[in-house]
């Protein structure tokens, strides 16, 4: 199974369906098997099903905390999708990750709160947890880099 | 007894030819294909060749910020390590990473982690990742680690009395 060569044109709003083709469509996104929809409200509720391959200490075991990090980052571009009015990608212009607990050999979880969605720049935190939402294992926050306007549109006064 | 005998080599100067014992017990190292290029005393130095699976825009073939990541805190560990005399269990406390231009598609990405200072059970490790230039770096990091972590005990650091 080979992923294809572009990223889905995505209808807004964005759905389920149009999220997991984007989720499906980003090759690192699919070697860590990580997958999202979204709940009542909106937000991304990102998923990364445990997998061995995930595995960064094998003596505890606990996932690798790079792993846990490209989640989190993944996550949060995910959410900055959902809310653009425009298509396109946010590029990552700096992310700090805390870690809190080591992550276990089990499925894992984020999501993400925008805490300002600006013209050009959004700063976004983001948080993953297993088995109960109240003990996040990582946290996150960064600034994202949104896309240009597309051509042809008003620029904003 | 010359002054360096009295004075406990760090696993940096030890490790010399088996420096791929870093990341051969990790599995997600493995799996995306980090190599150990280099280590020194506090010091050491991953490559990830590039991978059509480690993309994260499909239409521009440029890696995934996340495996960056990835490779940097993987780099980060190595280098702590190697700041340390003796196997400890280490984690990582957190990581900044500021993204300084994307990687190019096609190109192996190498990073230098070094160790700059260590206390009883605190590692501080700074970071950068570029293609072969140093100034025209990737990304820069900085990050803290715990040492003696999960409960291992932490670093006997040759001070009498405060052994655990």
């Amino acid at each position: 199974m080979t992923p294809p060569v572009s990223l889905p044109r995505l209808a807004r709003p964005v759905g389920n369906d149009g999220l997991l083709a984007l989720m499906r469509a980003i090759p690192f996104a699919r070697l860590l098997g990580v997958g999202a929809t979204l709940d009542d409200e909106g937000r991304v509720v990102a998923q990364m099903p445990f997998a061995e391959h995930l595995i960064g200490n094998p003596r505890l075991p606990a996932l690798h905390g790079g792993t846990i990090g490209a989640f989190l980052e993944m996550t949060a571009i995910a959410q900055l999708i959902v809310d653009m009015a425009e298509p396109g990608i946010p590029k990552t212009i700096d992310i700090t990750i805390d870690y809190l607990r080591s992550g276990r050999p089990r499925d894992t979880f984020a999501r993400a709160i925008v805490a300002k969605h600006g013209r050009r720049v959004a700063n976004v935190r983001v948080e993953a947890w297993q088995e109960d939402p109240t003990r996040p294992i990582a946290t996150a926050h960064g600034h994202f880099m949104l896309p240009p306007p597309t051509e042809g549109e008003a620029p904003e006064a | 007894m010359s002054s360096d005998d009295t004075k406990p080599k760090l696993l940096g100067e030890l490790i010399g030819d088996n420096k791929d014992m870093l990341l051969a017990p990790i599995p997600f190292s493995m799996a995306v294909g980090m190599e150990v290029v280099s280590v020194g005393p506090s010091r050491a130095t991953l490559r990830l060749p590039w991978r059509d699976d480690l993309v994260g825009n499909p239409e521009t073939g440029v890696l995934h910020g996340g495996i960056i990541t990835a490779l940097i805190d993987a780099a980060c560990g190595s280098a702590v390590i190697c700041a340390l005399t003796r196997m400890t269990s280490i984690a990582t406390l957190d990581l900044r990473i500021d993204y300084l231009r994307p990687a190019t598609p096609g190109e192996a990405v190498l990073v230098d982690a070094e160790c700059y200072r260590t206390t009883r059970s605190i590692a501080f490790v700074r970071a950068l990742a570029h293609h072969g230039d140093r100034d025209d770096a990737i990304a820069h990091s900085v990050a803290a680690f715990m040492l003696g972590a999960n409960r291992s005990p932490p670093v006997d650091r040759g001070v009498s009395g405060v052994k655990s």
